[in-house]
């Protein structure tokens, strides 16, 4: 009993930092990356409707200051746009598979 | 020892012989070569599909499934773009402010013409579809452009189209690089998957005509611009290619390129240059 308290405590602390609420500074970051991502796409000419609306999903509800939104949503928006880039890159040349010859 | 050397020696004058063999066919099947390209393109439909008609692939999904078609035929008797038609034939009768009209930007007088759109334009190094050539015209005399997407440019080439209907595609590539260029970027476009669905144009209307994406039949791809522009009951109202491109895109969830991007004229030169051959048939009607 004496030794399972303090591990608890130990535990509790050490899941403390990732429940933590996002601040508009988590959001900043989140966006800014997502935002950088949704650039490069668009300049390949691949970018995904749902990159931009989930991106203007997280500007409204950091807007509305839920930052917990804003920031999970900000992060959606930078892997969709991830996910474009790939798309862009390896139909350089998988396109040709499909072709008829 | 001697015939080990005979049976490698044997072994590596074969390979350089399959090698020599093989690596002319490698190098052709890279190099642009758009005649074999559209022959093959025809092909892959009449094979797929031994019981249509060829110069019925223009009719899209009516020639795939004959319970549509039927319905198709009872509806033209009254077809749903003939308001269309007769805006469009009126509004290439009148006269801009200075006088002119379509009929001046365009040889034969606009009449008949369809069939050679979209070219390849030597002196400006692009491919130049109908709809560009219309909106080039008006600015030209002092008008301002229609939009690409919506009636009044759908009624135009819908006029034209009809004006030109049964004449066989007729799409040249002269003897220049960047026409050949431009046909092999249509021809990428439309074989690259885009949108967060992950579809390529080839996807829907090669790998899958006459099979049902939700309610609608998917049209082949071969000949599917000579019926354009459409009447789509989906949109109660007529499309241009342009706006057929658009949605395309939007529907698999790729953002779209702006109106006549050199992509979409591009994939526009390509697709008609593999239908080369089929009468058109536009104005069209969807569901």
């Amino acid at each position: 009993m004496k030794r399972t308290l303090p591990l608890a405590m130990l535990l509790a602390l050490g899941l403390a930092p990732t429940a933590r609420a996002a601040n508009e500074a988590d959001y900043k970051a989140a966006y800014a990356a997502a935002e950088a991502a949704a650039k490069e796409a668009a300049s390949l000419r691949h970018q995904w409707t749902t990159t931009v609306s989930t991106l203007a999903t997280a500007k409204k509800a950091a807007d509305g200051g839920d930052f917990d939104r804003a920031t999970a949503a900000a992060k959606e928006a930078e892997a969709l746009a991830k996910a474009s880039i790939f798309q862009a890159t390896s139909e350089k040349e998988a396109w040709k598979a499909m072709e008829i010859r | 020892m001697k015939a080990r050397f005979s049976l490698l020696l044997g072994a590596v004058s074969a390979a350089l012989v399959a090698f020599a063999l093989t690596s002319p066919h490698v190098v052709a099947a890279d190099k642009a070569d758009p005649v074999a390209d559209a022959k093959a393109f025809q092909n892959f439909f009449f094979q797929k599909f031994p019981n249509v008609k060829h110069e019925d692939f223009v009719n899209g999904p009516y020639s795939m499934n004959d319970d549509m078609k039927r319905q198709w035929q009872e509806k033209e008797e009254f077809p749903p773009y003939e308001f269309a038609l007769d805006a469009g034939k009126e509004m290439f009768a009148t006269p801009f402010k200075n006088g002119k009209t379509y009929a001046d930007c365009f040889p034969n007088g606009g009449i008949g013409i369809r069939q050679n759109y979209p070219y390849f334009d030597e002196k400006e190094g692009k491919v130049v579809t109908l709809e560009l050539a219309l909106n080039r015209c008006r600015e030209a005399n002092g008008e301002a452009p229609y939009s690409y997407v919506k009636d009044e440019m759908a009624s135009l080439t819908a006029y034209m189209a009809f004006t030109s209907r049964g004449k066989p595609m007729d799409i040249k590539i002269p003897d220049d690089p960047r026409a050949l260029a431009a046909f092999e970027n249509g021809k990428r476009y439309f074989y690259t998957r885009r949108g967060q669905m992950n579809f390529s144009c080839a996807g829907c209307h090669v790998q899958s005509p006459g099979e049902r994406i939700r309610a609608e039949t998917l049209a082949p791809a071969l000949g599917i611009l000579n019926a354009m522009p459409i009447y789509r009951s989906e949109w109660s109202g007529m499309g241009t290619t342009s706006r057929r491109f658009v949605t395309c895109n939007s529907q698999t969830r790729a953002v779209p390129l702006e109106p006549q991007a050199d992509e979409y004229r591009d994939v526009e030169y390509f697709l008609s240059y593999v239908a080369n051959g089929l009468p058109i048939s536009g104005p069209g009607a969807r569901p």
